[in-house]
């Protein structure tokens, strides 16, 4: 027998510890000056291409373009063998149940935005049925937005329940938790969102939607980084790290997992643990990849556009 | 009082920034007399790499202005060269040339400036074609720009080369990265500057300074370079531009016969060495077969 809600003791998330803007960005820049080469470099890109999640969320996306998205997912570029896949291929909940076919067999995760995406300015019982309809078409993964207006208001409780209960909905799937910092404002609020949503249950949380700006930056990757590392330290719970969007280049996406390594360690430079959500990234990589394989500056042209 | 001379570092020009290489590295030309130009950036294949990046993104809305905009935009570089004159003479002097000759020099830059300006929106009238063909469709061919070109300057004419090099490439469309001349840079470090306060759009032309026999080879093999132009007569050189070119089957011209100062260092056909013809079938009703006929 569950407690009724108002009976559960939920922590006080305006206690989140605040953040130094100046030491956190400088921090951050520090990550950009290591130098990656050769073989390091060539490992380093492969592991980039295989923590990608390669996303379309587009409002004209068709069953096509779902499948030939799939369909690169898979080969992300035959001419170069032993690469790996992908991660993941992202899309919307209708879209699931193509992506869901197109990649049979492959080991490559289908994962799904859900909870009005991208907004997030649903009811909540919408909500749920949009994460259980993409459940039950065969989604692994789903990512999720938060109430950032509730969120604004203060109501950190009613953001920890909804994203508690999207979770239940979830049941095997492994759920992303959305926190658009680009529309949250400041640091303190990036780690006090993302303390809601790893004691909510998020198995991953998210920097961006990818159609706010700014997305995912270097500092608000950090802040979110250590408050993973913090709830690691307090509960044993490891959780993910999903920047997404605005990571389009391959010495970016680099210095991204110089930073995951420096602050979480290895146990999570895997794509267990660690996803880029990007769609131009994969070809800026594979790019890199031909370069080092043949040393030619390469062409946008000879790489599949989706 | 005595004063310390301040000697100007010449930067870079790339994607309508002046950065200064990524290398570090510098070089001091000097002229014959043995006096210390300037300090000039020594460019690596990185400077290179970001230069073509820039002139790719700056392709697209280059290669679509209206024509006639590209020859506007032309006609203003050379009212800026025009205005900037003296600068140029004095430079020119610096680099050895005589004063006559340097005012030649600059003044044959300007007026070939305008005469590109007059072409952009000519030449492809007159290479352009409507052919006759055996089937119900208006077939016409029409030359359309390459896409990035990497210029390799020539040593000598430090600014007339230059400009004849840069001028019917962009009239045309094209944008491009330019290799200025190793002994004799300052000229085009300044054009760089009258490029940038002309209205022409960051990206479009791209200057480097540095050693061509570092350079060649990137210059020649970036998949993403379309075209490259050569003005050295020089065969291993040569040799090594047709072999790495032929990653990509770039279109190589090599201009080490043309005399920049005579008439045949300008033509139309300049403009057509980074241009390619693309013809079109587009089917019309059949009307010969209806038995109209005009």
């Amino acid at each position: 027998m569950p407690l009724p809600r108002e009976k559960i003791i939920r922590p006080d998330f305006s206690l989140s510890p605040r953040i130094d803007q100046v030491g956190v960005e400088e921090r951050a820049s520090r990550f950009t000056k290591r130098s990656i080469k050769k073989e390091t470099k060539l490992n380093g890109l492969k592991l980039v291409l295989n923590m990608i999640d390669l996303t379309t969320l587009e409002g004209k996306d068709t069953d096509g373009k779902v499948k030939q998205l799939c369909y690169k997912a898979m080969h992300p570029h035959d001419a170069l063998p032993g690469l790996p896949t992908v991660a993941a291929v992202c899309v919307y909940p209708t879209m699931v149940k193509v992506a869901k076919k197109a990649l049979e067999g492959s080991g490559i995760k289908v994962a799904s935005v859900t909870t009005a995406f991208p907004s997030g300015q649903a009811p909540r019982d919408v909500k749920i049925r949009d994460t259980k309809y993409a459940v039950a078409n065969g989604a692994d993964e789903v990512d999720m937005v938060i109430s950032r207006g509730k969120f604004h208001a203060g109501e950190y409780n009613f953001v920890y329940d909804e994203i508690a209960m999207i979770k239940e909905a979830c049941g095997e799937a492994r759920l992303k938790v959305i926190l658009e910092t680009g529309e949250l404002g400041t640091y303190d609020k990036v780690r006090r969102a993302s303390d809601i949503a790893m004691q909510a249950g998020a198995d991953f949380i998210k920097t961006s939607t990818g159609k706010i700006q700014p997305a995912a930056t270097m500092p608000v990757t950090l802040v979110m980084l250590e408050a993973i590392r913090d709830f690691y330290y307090r509960t044993g719970k490891m959780t993910g790290m999903k920047p997404a969007g605005g990571i389009s280049k391959s010495k970016l996406a680099l210095h991204y997992l110089v930073m995951v390594k420096e602050v979480l360690g290895e146990d999570w430079l895997s794509n267990e643990w660690f996803r880029f959500g990007a769609s131009s990234l994969a070809n800026d990589v594979l790019m890199q990849l031909v370069k080092e394989e043949t040393g030619l500056y390469q062409a946008g042209n000879y790489f599949s556009a989706d | 009082m005595p004063r310390l001379e301040v000697l100007k570092t010449y930067k870079i020009y790339i994607g309508g920034q002046f950065p200064r290489t990524e290398s570090g590295r510098y070089y001091s030309p000097v002229n014959k007399a043995g006096k210390k130009l300037a300090n000039v950036c020594l460019c690596s294949r990185k400077d290179f790499r970001d230069a073509v990046v820039s002139a790719r993104s700056a392709f697209g809305g280059w290669s679509s202005r209206a024509a006639f905009n590209r020859s506007q935009i032309l006609y203003r570089m050379a009212e800026m060269l025009e205005g900037r004159k003296a600068q140029f003479i004095d430079e020119l002097i610096q680099q050895d040339a005589t004063r006559a000759h340097a005012e030649k020099e600059i003044s044959l830059a300007i007026d070939r400036l305008i005469y590109y300006a007059g072409w952009c929106d000519k030449f492809q009238q007159l290479f352009s074609a409507v052919n006759p063909v055996a089937s119900s469709h208006f077939n016409f061919s029409v030359p359309e720009p390459t896409g990035v070109v990497s210029i390799i300057a020539p040593q000598g004419d430090a600014l007339l080369g230059l400009v004849s090099l840069i001028a019917p490439v962009i009239a045309g469309g094209n944008t491009c990265v330019v290799l200025a001349s190793e002994t004799k840079p300052l000229c085009a470090v300044t054009f760089a500057e009258v490029l940038n306060s002309s209205d022409l759009p960051g990206g479009v032309v791209n200057i480097l300074t540095g050693k061509p026999a570092e350079l060649v080879s990137w210059f020649t093999d970036h998949m993403d370079v379309n075209a490259t132009l050569y003005c050295e007569n020089n065969s291993d050189v040569q040799k090594l531009i047709r072999e790495k070119s032929a990653s990509n089957l770039k279109r190589v011209h090599f201009y080490d016969k043309v005399n920049w100062y005579s008439a045949e260092g300008q033509s139309p056909y300049f403009i057509m060495d980074s241009q390619e013809i693309k013809t079109t079938w587009h089917p019309v009703e059949n009307i010969a077969g209806a038995g109209g006929g005009y």
